[in-house]
């Protein structure tokens, strides 16, 4: 049996390799490329790159103006963007205050936004994560260990279509000394997502 | 479609798991099936719309069991066995923006309030199942793209704006809704009707 049949009963990791030799024949894909895009990604800095986006933004007001204004010019300033998909139309990037807070899901797949935060980790792509977060946000944020004030106003973003979003955590009290690169070890994944306040 | 997919609002699912998260890839096919799909995309087994219709048409059952990747898998299977049989190869399609040039202006400007429509097609759409025929009111307008609907199954790319638009949480969810929460979702334009 092969992919070219139906999907089997077999291993994952089975199934994969006929599909790989079956796409490898048809010329579609070349086996050393896949492995190097494999390296690739896990040799990925992923939210890294979020992170030295936001402590540029928490230290130059210029620059988080145009972050704010349109996301992907802004991360191109610093290097990033490049590995984006080219399906994606728009890069929004969305600011916590003490008033508001952003909160990022994609219910109908998993987008996120991969070009500053790398790929997503495991608990974003669930059912539970997908189902709730538009639902009742203020209750899965709170079982995350986030109790939102009540007169907080939630922001969630459901990325349905070419945009993806990313969060801009406030920048945490007691930080006024640190240089960027202080900064942006402060800033977690989580918190550029929305599950997190820093 | 209506489908398994359309995870907004369902009930069921338990807690989020925050710390089950550390590793990309806990299984090697996982890497591989994550590198082969974006490159028999590029190399035109179909785009990236199709792509994510034959992960919605999985059986609903093999959508929860299989996880993320293995939707992946399962879907490029799909795609193998629809377009790949005989000797044909597809051919390699032209890889750059999803945004469209159109030659009219956006219909809807940033504030005007919209219902978005009743409709429950069978193929793709990006209108979750949760805000349909929900008032909202437009919040940001993005460039025209590629319109999934028809460019999923075939049907051409048809450019549409997209628009952000934001719908207050007791709109979607009734009375049960929690307090000062907003949802904004990316709709493209023959979704959305102007309210008065």
């Amino acid at each position: 049996m092969t992919a070219h049949h139906r999907h089997g009963s077999e291993s994952p990791a089975i199934r994969t390799e006929a599909i790989e030799t079956l796409l490898v024949e048809k010329g579609l894909v070349q086996s050393a490329a896949v492995d190097a895009l494999v390296e690739r990604y896990e040799q990925d800095i992923g939210p890294l790159r979020g992170a030295r986006v936001v402590a540029e933004a928490w230290t130059d007001p210029a620059f988080r103006a145009r972050l704010l204004q349109d996301g992907m010019p802004a991360i191109r300033e610093l290097g990033f963007g490049d590995n984006t998909d080219s399906h994606v139309a728009r890069l929004m990037v969305k600011e916590n205050t003490e008033s508001v807070h952003n909160l990022v899901v994609c219910t109908l797949c998993s987008c996120y936004p991969w070009a500053v935060l790398g790929l997503p980790p495991a608990w974003y792509k669930s059912p539970a994560y997908r189902s709730r977060a538009v639902r009742e946000p203020r209750r899965l944020l709170a079982e995350l260990g986030l109790d939102l004030l009540p007169d907080v106003e939630l922001r969630v973003w459901d990325s349905s279509a070419e945009v993806r979003y990313m969060v801009l955590p406030q920048r945490p009290q007691g930080t006024d000394g640190l240089d960027a690169e202080e900064l942006t070890a402060r800033v977690t994944r989580d918190s550029m997502i929305g599950v997190e306040r820093l | 479609m209506n489908g398994i997919h359309d995870m907004g609002g369902m009930h069921g699912f338990g807690a989020v798991d925050r710390r089950s998260d550390e590793v990309l890839f806990p299984e090697a096919w996982q890497g591989r099936v994550c590198a082969l799909a974006g490159y028999a995309m590029g190399a035109g087994l179909a785009n990236i719309d199709a792509f994510r219709h034959a992960i919605e048409r999985m059986p609903p059952d093999r959508y929860l069991s299989d996880g993320y990747y293995g939707r992946w898998l399962y879907a490029l299977e799909t795609l193998a066995r629809e377009r790949l049989g005989g000797d044909t190869t597809p051919e390699r399609p032209e890889i750059g923006s999803v945004t469209r040039e159109v030659n009219r202006e956006p219909r809807f400007a940033v504030g005007d309030p919209v219902r978005t429509w009743n409709r429950h097609p069978q193929g793709h759409t990006r209108l979750p199942g949760y805000a349909r025929d929900r008032r909202g009111v437009i919040a940001d307008i993005h460039p025209a793209c590629v319109y999934p609907d028809t460019n999923a199954d075939g049907r051409g790319e048809s450019p549409e704006y997209l628009y952000t638009v934001a719908f207050e949480s007791r709109e979607l969810w009734g009375e049960e809704a929690e307090a000062g929460a907003t949802v904004y979702i990316d709709l493209f334009e023959p979704y959305l009707e102007a309210l008065e």
